[in-house]
């Protein structure tokens, strides 16, 4: 068997090179699906593979990039990515990201602020999955009520209310459908930058929720801008950690080939899901997140990485189903409709 | 041209902030040397030393090595997928 294992020049060890490869195809297909990087998901799948943990956060951010950049490439040809706003968010997340890791450096001076941070993330991703679960209770009755709009019924609309602000620079936003204050794009990530700068995580669990909430993109549009987003910082992540000597490059690309493909089935399933699919399915990823960082902050380890990895394989299970079924009445679709010629 | 070069420019200069948004974390200071006598020569080795010799370099092909694998998986991928017969180039917002 040692076929399986390949050696790591740097690291100077051999590793597991099918683990490496169904990591990268599990994170692809759920990032491209909700939208994120995804890198809570893949330490506890290199660390399971006992890869060293030195290198783990670098590797993870030069894999993020990579698999964006195929996940933003699929979904910039459904029109799902509005650059625009991409680019326009990216100044607010930047002054937001610094204000957040100030903000940690300065707790830390007055005490252990590690605690603070984990029970900070679990009401956070608290709030996130609540939001969630009762924008989906509500828009279910509106839709029973007969109360629905262009692209279906929608439960919490934030977003209509802000979007009454009309300070200028007033902008449209042609993919995402809708002309708003520049200043609320900007606001927004800024704020979703503190957060994820005081937390130490990438952002995409909170960009993407507050892109559909309180910015009104569609889901798709919020899936695909947001992981324009994460495509440019891991780039810049991949660089800045290599320099610091911290990124196993051999196991990016055995990462990444597993990932163009999980990246394909996740970015193509979202054609076939309806946004309440996504945002659901979304709530349940952040509660098995949530459970897991609290069986952490207990000590319970190896229950957290089961959580954490029942939850991938499941979440990666429903996608798949939809990408296979979708894809299966389409081409039946198109098999029905073409002429016969006798 | 000008402005698109100039929001270009701050995005690099303001760009360490964006490793926070891709995942990152703060990093603590370790010394690594890549054992390259257990190596052949060939693109192993050669990247092994540059790890232990010029990680400027190191840093610079592991950034413009990523985004074109990335790159042309995604052309490789696409290629592949247009092979389907799906349709890859519309799809329908529906919410719910």
């Amino acid at each position: 068997m040692e076929w399986l294992y390949m050696y790591m020049p740097i690291a100077g060890m051999k590793i597991l090179w099918p683990g490496l490869v169904l990591i990268g195809f599990s994170v692809g297909t759920i990032g491209g699906f909700f939208g994120m990087g995804g890198a809570w998901m893949v330490t506890p799948g290199l660390n399971i593979l006992g890869f060293p943990m030195a290198f783990a956060i670098g590797t993870d951010m030069a894999h993020i990039a990579g698999k964006s950049m195929i996940s933003t490439f699929r979904h910039s040809k459904f029109g799902n990515v509005d650059y625009k706003l991409g680019f326009i968010m990216i100044i607010g997340t930047m002054a937001g990201i610094e204000l957040g890791a100030q903000l940690v450096m300065y707790l830390e001076k007055l005490g252990n602020v590690g605690t603070v941070v984990r029970w900070s993330y679990v009401v956070l991703l608290m709030l996130i999955a609540t939001m969630v679960f009762y924008d989906y209770y509500k828009a279910t009755k509106k839709k029973n009520a007969g109360e629905v709009g262009e692209h279906g019924a929608e439960g919490i609309t934030w977003y209509k209310t802000l979007h009454k602000i009309k300070i200028p620079p007033m902008i449209h936003f042609k993919a995402a459908g809708f002309t708003c204050s520049a200043w609320i794009p900007i606001g927004v990530s800024f704020l979703t930058g503190v957060l994820a700068g005081f937390l130490g995580i990438g952002g995409g669990l909170i960009r993407m929720p507050a892109l559909v909430y309180l910015i009104g993109c569609p889901t798709h549009i919020a899936v695909g801008t947001d992981l324009f987003e994460v495509m440019i910082s891991g780039l810049y992540g991949a660089f800045t950690y290599a320099l610091k000597g911290r990124i196993e490059l051999v196991a990016v690309f055995v990462m990444l080939t597993g990932a163009a493909i999980g990246a394909q089935i996740g970015t193509i399933a979202t054609k076939y899901a309806k946004g309440y699919g996504i945002r659901v399915a979304f709530g349940l990823a952040v509660l098995c997140c949530m459970i897991s960082i609290i069986l952490k902050e207990y000590k319970f380890d190896v229950a957290s990485a089961v959580i954490i990895l029942g939850t991938i394989g499941l979440i990666c299970i429903y996608i798949i189903g939809i990408m296979v079924n979708g894809a299966r009445e389409e081409l039946r679709a198109k098999k029905l409709a073409k002429p016969v010629t006798a | 041209m000008k402005k698109v070069i100039s929001l270009l420019l701050s995005i690099f200069i303001l760009a360490p902030s964006f490793l926070w948004a891709a995942g990152g974390g703060g990093a603590t200071d370790i010394v690594v040397v890549a054992d390259t006598r257990v190596l052949g020569d060939g693109i192993m080795k050669y990247f092994a030393t540059t790890y232990n010799e010029d990680m400027w370099m190191f840093a610079a092909w592991a950034a413009i090595l990523t985004a074109c694998y990335g790159a042309f998986l995604g052309v490789i991928m696409d290629y592949l997928m247009s092979k389907t017969g799906l349709d890859l180039k519309s799809r329908k917002i529906v919410e719910h």
